[in-house]
């Protein structure tokens, strides 16, 4: 009777850590994807001179039509 | 004496390169900073520092504009018209930036994570309020160009603009959030106010996205000094002839 008792157990002892143990998985499956590869092989500081190198452009071109403008301003064409 | 002329042109200019700066930080930063993992939104959070940042610029773009044709108004300076008229354009174009960035990240994040169908998209509130936004906006654009004398426009064209402005919130924050919608800050959504509550926004993103708001308001600041220069020559040309 005890012994067969304490095979219960056992088994539902197993059972339960069957089933954290796959909730566990579960949970680590269910990360949210990042672009954490990007970062590990430094990718992503591609995309990062890509994008400064527009923006100071873009910020070149605008400082350049603003001293025309000033010109204009002033008279001297 | 050239010394001096650099010293006032820092002094005038200062917030150009602040604005410089700051959008340097935003895309150093916006790329490379740690933000929240969150499912559906995954790396397109870092959106918050360009997309979001479209429409808080218009907002502010739009305030301004609405400043200066109650200025107008007040002592009927065509200056301050100008000033309202590109102000409203630079901030037109903010606008229509943010929705084109708009369309770009609900079609990932609607469409493809949430598998919303092409119908539920166009019957967004969100996206119906900010059209019918730039929309009244845009008949503003329409309305300054059907007048031919100068006052005229001027002054029918400001108390539209107080119209418009009138009517941008109500249609942008409003009525999304009566009606329910997949937009961050809908009864839906369950985000309370995103980017603009001290508590629902995580402390990372802050560090990033008001910077980035305040150098993309300064970029469209200059640029509608700019414009305002131009057509200041251009109006004084005119009244030389």
């Amino acid at each position: 009777m005890n012994k067969r008792f304490s095979f219960l157990v056992f088994r539902f002892l197993f059972l339960v850590c069957g089933i954290l143990i796959n909730a566990a998985a579960f949970a680590q499956d269910a990360k949210p994807e990042m672009a954490d590869m990007m970062r590990g092989n430094g990718k992503i500081y591609v995309v990062v001179a890509v994008c400064l190198t527009i923006l100071i452009g873009l910020f070149i071109y605008v400082f350049i039509v603003d001293r025309k403008i000033t010109r204009l301003e002033k008279g001297k064409d | 004496m050239r010394h001096s002329i650099n010293i006032s042109f820092l002094q005038k200019n200062w917030w150009k390169i602040l604005s410089l700066l700051l959008l340097i930080y935003t895309v150093v930063g916006g790329f490379l900073m740690e933000v929240p993992r969150l499912f559906i939104l995954n790396e397109t959070i870092r959106n918050l520092y360009f997309h979001v940042c479209m429409w808080f610029g218009m907002m502010i773009l739009f305030t301004i504009s609405f400043v200066y044709s109650i200025r107008y108004l007040r002592g009927f300076n065509l200056r301050n018209d100008i000033f309202a008229h590109q102000f409203a354009a630079v901030g037109s174009f903010f606008g229509i930036l943010g929705y084109a960035t708009g369309t770009i990240w609900a079609n990932y994040t609607w469409v493809t994570d949430q598998s919303q169908s092409l119908g539920s998209i166009l019957k967004e509130p969100k996206l119906i309020g900010a059209a019918i936004a730039l929309l009244i906006y845009g008949a503003y654009f329409v309305l300054r160009g059907s007048f031919t004398d100068m006052d005229k426009k001027a002054r029918i064209s400001a108390v539209y603009n107080i119209f418009a402005f009138a009517m941008l919130f109500p249609s942008i924050w409003i009525i999304p959030r009566l009606v329910g919608s997949l937009h961050p800050g809908a009864p839906g959504s369950e985000s309370g106010n995103p980017a603009l509550n001290f508590k629902d926004i995580d402390s990372r993103l802050r560090m990033v996205f008001y910077p980035a708001v305040i150098g993309w308001t300064l970029l469209g600041v200059w640029i509608a000094t700019l414009k305002i220069r131009l057509q200041l020559i251009r109006d004084k040309t005119l009244i030389n002839e």
